[in-house]
């Protein structure tokens, strides 16, 4: 019986030229190389991507959901950073 | 459907009013059509469930690997046999995508691993049954996989979002999976006497066990109720088995086969058609472990996993090395 797991590798794959990458899921594999080799198999089998991206799910630092209040909370105020939040008139034209 | 009787806390539907206020706010995120994520809290029962639904959909996939590769090496063509061979790679895929989402509730894969080899985890009881001659290559993609789509498709919509994700991807490949399988019935059903006998055969073998993939009625099932509350059990297993016998009743026409039912009748009044309930005695008798394949089922599983150790270990063992030698070298 294996006693080790291999680890866990999140899998980002880029779905097209000029498009950034995206991610798709998660597996597992004993090391980089292997990675991307299974990435190839488990999330490309139709052409879905020209590059992958393979990132050891124990590196990824995340935030958490108790912070979605004081992160995102400063946002809530500054409607200006939208331009739609000022009002130009039809004559000028496009803009 | 490939997750069958899941039980969840057991313990009925709570109101609004009788939740903790941390276990109502998730209720009514839910109730809005919010996607719960990984890392949010979510009540034991509600992990708990998803674990075990979510790993037995997983493993059923696995498993259903094994009635088909069972057909590959003998494939009437080397075309069909690219095509099987790329059906049942998908179904590896399908596991895959499936296990990395229950990995996400606080499980690991070699826990789901070892608890579907000792029996403490299920798998759809349709992979249970032989297939017996290349035209059930064609039923059990037109009728199994056909009967899985009913069920994945409202799943897409399912609460929890690395579920409810896997489930699009699987989708997406699965309408694939079930075209191929009606293009070899319609061929089979289109060949020589001796095709046509064999493609009714497989009908009437695989309709009754493809009906009961949907589960029994769920009538007043606490465990359904609490699933459907919780939103990772979309439909009613009599409302989906409907549907399903409405698709695939005018494409076993089209085919010109019969399906073994004396009784499927068109009802203008329901507008759906009426059919008999499948032997529910053989199913509970399947579940239990009876099957006529299970014993093969298991044991190719433990054969595959034991087999494999060496290998696993193996290249973690040289991965280690190298990471080791990285390590000196810097």
């Amino acid at each position: 019986m294996t006693k080790q797991e291999w680890p866990l590798w999140e899998i980002f794959i880029r779905g097209a030229h000029g498009l950034s990458h995206r991610h798709v899921g998660s597996l597992h594999a004993p090391d980089a190389e292997m990675a991307i080799k299974n990435a190839r198999d488990v999330y490309t089998r139709r052409k879905e991507g020209v590059s992958i991206w393979a990132v050891e799910s124990s590196a990824i630092v995340a935030s958490s959901p108790e912070d979605k209040g004081h992160l995102y909370d400063p946002a809530d105020d500054k409607v200006y950073r939208h331009p739609t939040f000022f009002d130009i008139p039809d004559d000028v034209g496009a803009m | 459907m490939y997750a069958q009787m899941v039980k969840s806390t057991g313990q009925g539907v709570k109101s609004l009013d009788e939740m903790d206020p941390q276990e109502r706010a998730f209720q009514e995120r839910i109730n809005a059509g919010d996607k719960i994520e990984p890392k949010d809290w979510m009540p034991a029962g509600y992990r708990k469930t998803l674990i075990r639904q979510i790993g037995q959909h997983a493993h059923s996939e696995i498993v259903g690997q094994l009635p088909e590769g069972n057909w590959i090496t003998r494939a009437p063509t080397l075309e069909r046999k690219a095509i099987l061979l790329a059906k049942v790679q998908d179904e590896a895929g399908h596991g895959l995508y499936l296990y990395c989402a229950a990995e996400t509730l606080g499980v690991t894969r070699d826990e789901l691993t070892e608890m579907l080899l000792d029996g403490r985890m299920k798998y759809s009881s349709i992979f249970n049954y032989p297939t017996l001659t290349w035209a059930d290559m064609g039923a059990v993609g037109w009728l199994v996989d056909g009967a899985a789509i009913m069920n994945q498709v409202p799943l897409q919509r399912t609460s929890y979002g690395p579920y409810a994700r896997a489930m699009v991807r699987i989708c997406k490949e699965e309408s694939f999976h079930q075209r191929q399988g009606f293009d070899i019935m319609m061929k089979m059903a289109n060949g020589t006497t001796a095709q046509k006998r064999m493609a009714q055969d497989a009908l009437n073998r695989f309709w009754g066990p493809s009906l009961m993939m949907f589960g029994p009625s769920d009538g007043d099932s606490v465990h359904s109720a609490q699933s459907m509350a919780w939103k990772i059990k979309m439909n009613g297993n009599d409302e989906l088995r409907q549907l399903f016998v409405d698709q695939t009743a005018p494409q076993a026409e089209y085919l010109g086969l019969t399906i073994p039912d004396e009784t499927l009748n068109w009802n203008d009044e329901k507008g759906g058609y009426d059919f008999a309930q499948p032997d529910w005695d053989e199913f509970f008798d399947v579940l239990k472990g009876n099957g006529p394949e299970a014993a093969n089922r298991m044991e190719a599983r433990n054969k595959a996993w034991d087999d494999g150790a060496w290998v696993r270990d193996g290249m973690m063992a040289h991965a280690d090395k190298k990471r080791a030698a990285k390590l000196a070298a810097e």
